[in-house]
Order: structure tokens, then C-alpha cells, then sequence
């Protein structure tokens, strides 16, 4: 029952989340803005790979998970190390 | 039965954390500020993700999925304020423009922003005491 949950209630909602911080990235006014968004956008992509886990019986894709989230902090990280350097 | 206890509770928790990162998304794309969109993006977005992880190892009766969940879970929960803090303090160095009905900016006059460094706070006592000429720096009596 948890698995149709997951693929027809929770999956669409998790790709509205990721939909709504992409308009934030094209429009947003400065570079912290999107470095915000990609962020929110990482995170929603951590909870779409731990569900796919769950629905699949994968546990493979846990660590998948694991692996986007130390990207999305080293990359959030770099931006916002080098946008306080550049000035 | 327990089976059946397993299955609520994973299936509340991973719509609690959907209904989170939705209204991330939605805060990220509707608040009028960069620290604002920020506040939204830390805290919702975690406590989101941390939900579904944690949905995934209530749903899964084996150790080692219910020990990566976990781990992953404490990952979040110790990188995203951290990431966050750096990008508001990258923000409000170069500038960013702050939302208009603001009322105090408490950070305005103590940064050095050529340096990046916290200005001195204690203003009553550096007005009190000259300024030390010693290799010590401000010690009043480096110079005995």
C-alpha cells in the first residue's frame, strides 16, 4: 500500500517541489538567490532518490542519495565562498 | 500488525515531509528577500528531506537501510544550517538589497566590508582606553 502511496501521491508533489525553485533560477535578481534555489533543489532530489528506495525495495539508491547531498553542500559551499571573494 | 504500524507511520511521515518540501518550493518562490527565501530554504527543506529519509527507515525492517537513512538524515541536519550561514553572510557582504518593509538591520556599520572581518562591537570601551601602542595591541599596559 506504502509503495502505490509513494508512486502516486508523493512523486508528483516531490516534482512540483522541484518545479516551483527552477522559476526562482531563471528569474531570481542575484547569484545568492539561485545558489538558494539549486540548494532547495538538491534537497528535493535527496527525498525523490530516498523514495524511489522505498518503492523499489532499492537500497542502492540510498546511498545515491547520500552522495547528491555532500555535491549540493560543496557546491553551496564553493558559491558562496568565491561570490564573498570576488569583490 | 506490526507490519500495519510500519506502514502508517512510514506513510505519515513521508507525506509530513512531501507537505515540507512543497512549501519550501513554494516559499523559495514567493517571499520577498533573499534571507527570507533562505530561512525557508534551511529549515523546511531539511526538516522535509529528514522526514522521508526517516520514512524509508521505519518502512524498511533491515539494519543496514535503517543505518544509512539515519546517517543521511545526520548529514542533513549538520550541513544545511552551515550551508546556509555562509550564503546569507556572502549575501549580505556584496550587497544584496534587503526587502523594503524590513524594520532594523542590527549587522548595519559592524562589518568591515573591505576586510570581511566583525568590526569592534564594544564601542564604550575602545572610546575609553587609547589605543595601545605595544606589539600587544589594545592591552593598556603592554607598553610597561
Amino acid at each position: 500500500m506504502i509503495q502505490m502511496i509513494a508512486l502516486w501521491v508523493i512523486l508528483p508533489l516531490l516534482s512540483i517541489a522541484i518545479a516551483l525553485p527552477v522559476i526562482r533560477l531563471v528569474r531570481g535578481p542575484s547569484l545568492p538567490d539561485r545558489v538558494v534555489a539549486l540548494d532547495v533543489m538538491g534537497t528535493a532530489v535527496i527525498a525523490i532518490f530516498a523514495t524511489y528506495a522505498l518503492i523499489n525495495n532499492q537500497p542502492a539508491f540510498l546511498d545515491a542519495a547520500l552522495v547528491v547531498g555532500l555535491i549540493g553542500f560543496i557546491g553551496t559551499i564553493a558559491f558562496a565562498y568565491y561570490t564573498e571573494r570576488r569583490i | 500488525m506490526i507490519g500495519l504500524i510500519q506502514e502508517i507511520v512510514s506513510a505519515a511521515l513521508l507525506i509530513i515531509g512531501t507537505l515540507l518540501l512543497l512549501l519550501a518550493g513554494i516559499g523559495i518562490l514567493r517571499l520577498p528577500d533573499i534571507f527570507l527565501r533562505m530561512s525557508a530554504a534551511s529549515k523546511a527543506s531539511s526538516l522535509g528531506a529528514g522526514c522521508v529519509l526517516l520514512a524509508v527507515a521505519v518502512s524498511a525492517a533491515d539494519i543496514a537501510i535503517t543505518v544509512r537513512a539515519v546517517a543521511g538524515v545526520l548529514f542533513l541536519f549538520l550541513t544545511a544550517p552551515v550551508a546556509s550561514h555562509m550564503i546569507g553572510r556572502a549575501a549580505y557582504m556584496i550587497g544584496v538589497p534587503l526587502w523594503k518593509g524590513m524594520v532594523v538591520d542590527e549587522l548595519k556599520g559592524h562589518y568591515d566590508t573591505r576586510r570581511h572581518t566583525l568590526r569592534g562591537v564594544d564601542r564604550a570601551a575602545s572610546s575609553r582606553q587609547p589605543r595601545g601602542t605595544g606589539p600587544l595591541g589594545d592591552v593598556p599596559d603592554a607598553g610597561r
